[in-house]
C-alpha cells in the first residue's frame, strides 16, 4: 500500500463522514433561523421561538408518550417471543429447523407496508379496530426476528453440559432455566431489548396503517413535515441529534477509560512477570 | 423435540412452543393469508359484505392494468398502465439506489478493513453510527430542506459558479434516490466491511509482490472475497428502498411516485382495503422472488443475509 493511496483513503473517509454529518447540521441550523420556512438560506436572524413553540405543542408530548408506551409494549412481547423462538430453533435439527428458521428470519425482509396492511385486515375480521395495540402486534412480528437472531448467536456459545449437570444434581427444570440458561443469555436479552426499543421508535410503515387516529412521534413528525411545515420540527431534530451525540460521547469516553484500565493492568502483569524472573 | 422435553420439562417446552406459535402463526402467517384472501374480494359497502355480491374475483388485481400512460425513459417509449409503470420504476430505481450505495460503500469498507489503524476503528464506527440513530424521518427531512429550490444546495452551487439558475431538484426520481442512498448507505457498509475484514492481508501483499495492478487486486481478490457481504448488503438495501414509504412521501416529488405511495393512496384516500391488499400482496410476492433470485445468483443462504 503506497502512501499516496493511503492519503486518498483518509480523504475519502473524511469526505464520507462529512457527507453523513452535513445534512444533520443543515437541519439543526434551520432551528435557529427566524424564518417561517425550515431553511438556513436566507438567514433571517437568530431566534429561539421554534423551541418555545415546540415546548408548547401539546400534541407532540402526547405523541412522545404514545411512542414510549408502544416501544415498551413491543419490548415486553418481542423479547420473550424471540427468545422462545431461538431456544426452539437451537434444539431441533434437519429440515424442520431450516423451515422454522426461514419463517423466523423472513419478517425482517417483508416490507413494512405489507405487515401493516395484513395486521390491520387480520384483526379487523375479529372486529378488533385499528389503534396502537395493532401497531404493537405488527411491530413485534418483525422485531422479534432481531431478538431471535441475537439470542440464537448467544446460544451457540452455551455449554449444554451445564444444564445436564444441574439436572443430574437434582435441579428442577425451572431452576435450570432461571439459574443457568437465562443468566447466560442476559447480554443478548439486553441487546435485544435495546434494539427492539429503538426499532419500535423508528417504525413508520407498520404504524401508519395500524394506528387508527393515534399519533406516534415518527408519524407526527411526518404529518407535520407534509402539511404545515414549521421549523419547530428542526428544533426537535436538534434536540434529538444532541441527545444522540451525548450518548455517543459518553460511550466513547467510557470505552477509552476501560481501554486505559485494561492496558494499565496488562503493563502491571508484565512488570510482575519480569520481577519474578 | 425429545431433547427439549428432557432439558426443560413439559411446562417450559410448551411455553416455548406456544410463544413461537403465537409469533409465527398469529402475527406472521395468518395475517398474510388474510391479506391474500382479502385481495380477491370486491370493494363493497359494509351492508353488502358477505352478501351475494361478495364473491372472489381477480378484479383488484386487474386494477393495476387500468389508466394507460406513456412510458418515456431509459430511451424507451411505449404505452403502459400507470400503476405498472410506477411498480417497474420503483424496482429499477431501487436497483439504482442499491448500486450507488455499493459504489459509495466499497472504498469506505476497504479503508476501514485494510487501511485504517486498529486504534481509530471504534471511534470511526461510532461516528458512522451517529446518523443511523437520528431517526429516518428527520434524515429525510434534512434532504428535503437541502434540495428545495431556494435551498442551500442551489445557493452553494450558484455561489461557486457551477450553475447560473437554480436547479429544480425535486422532480422525477432523483431526489428520492438521493435521499434513499443517504438513508440506507450504512446498511451496505456494515456487511461489506464484515466480509472484507476477514480477508488475509498476505493475499493482497502476495498479489502486489507478483506485480498485479491495484484494480486487478480488487477485481480478482477483494471483490470475490467480499461477495457474501455484498449480497446481504444489496438485499437489505434493495428491500428497504423498494418498501420505503417514508422517504418518497416526505420528498414528495409529484413526478416520482413510489409503489408504496400507490398502495397508501388506495388504502387511505380510496379506503379500498381489499384493493390495497392486492397491491400489497404483489409487492410481497415480488420481494420474495427478488430475494430468492439474489440468493441463487450470489449463492448465499438466508442465514448469511440475516447476519
Amino acid at each position: 500500500m503506497n502512501s499516496n493511496r493511503r492519503i486518498l483513503g483518509h480523504l475519502y473517509m473524511a469526505a464520507f463522514l462529512f457527507y453523513l454529518m452535513l445534512p444533520l447540521f443543515v437541519m439543526a441550523g434551520a432551528a435557529f433561523n427566524d424564518s417561517k420556512l425550515p431553511t438556513v438560506i436566507p438567514w433571517k436572524g437568530f431566534t429561539d421561538r421554534w423551541f418555545i413553540e415546540l415546548w408548547n405543542d401539546n400534541r407532540i408530548w402526547g405523541a412522545i408518550g404514545n411512542t414510549l408506551l408502544v416501544a415498551l409494549a413491543v419490548v415486553a412481547i418481542a423479547v420473550p417471543v424471540g427468545t422462545a423462538g431461538a431456544i426452539l430453533v437451537n434444539s431441533i435439527s434437519g429440515r424442520v429447523r431450516s423451515i422454522l428458521y426461514g419463517l423466523m428470519v423472513a419478517p425482517i425482509l417483508i416490507p413494512g407496508v405489507v405487515i401493516g396492511i395484513s395486521t390491520l385486515l387480520f384483526w379487523n375480521q375479529f372486529s378488533v379496530g385499528s389503534g396502537l395495540h395493532l401497531s404493537v402486534l405488527g411491530q413485534v412480528s418483525y422485531i422479534a426476528s432481531f431478538v431471535m437472531l441475537l439470542v440464537l448467536a448467544r446460544l451457540q456459545s452455551f455449554d449444554q453440559g451445564l444444564e445436564e449437570a444441574a439436572l443430574d444434581l437434582g435441579a428442577s427444570h425451572s431452576q435450570v432455566m432461571r439459574r443457568i440458561l437465562l443468566p447466560h443469555l442476559y447480554p443478548a436479552l439486553g441487546a435485544g431489548a435495546a434494539i427492539s426499543f429503538f426499532q419500535s421508535i423508528e417504525n413508520f410503515n407498520v404504524t401508519l396503517f395500524t394506528r387508527g387516529g393515534a399519533d406516534t412521534l415518527t408519524v407526527y413528525v411526518f404529518s407535520k413535515v407534509r402539511s404545515g411545515i414549521t421549523p419547530s420540527i428542526n428544533a426537535l431534530a436538534l434536540i434529538m441529534i444532541l441527545l444522540t451525540l451525548a450518548a455517543a460521547i459518553w460511550y466513547e469516553l467510557n470505552r477509552r477509560r476501560k481501554e486505559r484500565v485494561e492496558s494499565a493492568r496488562e503493563a502491571e502483569a508484565r512488570r510482575a512477570e519480569a520481577a519474578e524472573m | 423435540m425429545h431433547d427439549l422435553f428432557r432439558r426443560y420439562g413439559k411446562g417450559l417446552t410448551f411455553t416455548f412452543i406456544g410463544l413461537t406459535a403465537f409469533w409465527l402463526l398469529v402475527l406472521v402467517i395468518l395475517p398474510d393469508f388474510k391479506l391474500l384472501e382479502s385481495s380477491f374480494r370486491p370493494y363493497l359497502p359494509i351492508k353488502e359484505v358477505g352478501g351475494p355480491k361478495d364473491v372472489y374475483s381477480l378484479g383488484n388485481y386487474a386494477q393495476i392494468l387500468g389508466n394507460h400512460v406513456d412510458f418515456n425513459s431509459f430511451g424507451l417509449h411505449f404505452e403502459i398502465p400507470a400503476r405498472i409503470k410506477v411498480f417497474v420504476l420503483t424496482i429499477i430505481y431501487s436497483g439504482v439506489v442499491t448500486f450507488v450505495t455499493f459504489a459509495l460503500a466499497y472504498p469506505l469498507c476497504f479503508y476501514l478493513a485494510k487501511v485504517a489503524s486498529n486504534k481509530s476503528l471504534p471511534t470511526l464506527f461510532l461516528l458512522l453510527f451517529v446518523p443511523l440513530w437520528v431517526s429516518e424521518v428527520l434524515r429525510s427531512f434534512a434532504w428535503y430542506i437541502i434540495l428545495t429550490l431556494k435551498g442551500p444546495l442551489n445557493a452553494f452551487l450558484m455561489a461557486i459558479g457551477a450553475i447560473e439558475k437554480e436547479i429544480r431538484w425535486v422532480e422525477g426520481y432523483s431526489p428520492v434516490v438521493i435521499t434513499l442512498v443517504y438513508a440506507y448507505v450504512l446498511f451496505m457498509v456494515f456487511p461489506v466491511y464484515n466480509a472484507m475484514q476477514s480477508l488475509d492481508n498476505n493475499q493482497i501483499e502476495a498479489a502486489e509482490d507478483l506485480g498485479a495492478p491495484w484494480w486487478k487486486i480488487h477485481w480478482r481478490i477483494v471483490l470475490p472475497h467480499s461477495k457474501p457481504g455484498i449480497a446481504s448488503g444489496a438485499v437489505m438495501v434493495f428491500m428497504l428502498s423498494a418498501g420505503s414509504l417514508l422517504v418518497p412521501a416526505i420528498i414528495n416529488s409529484t413526478t416520482g411516485n413510489w409503489f408504496t405511495q400507490t398502495i397508501q393512496g388506495i388504502m387511505m384516500e380510496g379506503q379500498d382495503w381489499n384493493a390495497g391488499a392486492a397491491f400489497a400482496f404483489m409487492l410481497l410476492l415480488f420481494c420474495t422472488v427478488a430475494v430468492t433470485v439474489a440468493m441463487r445468483i450470489f449463492r448465499v443462504k438466508l442465514s448469511d443475509i440475516a447476519k
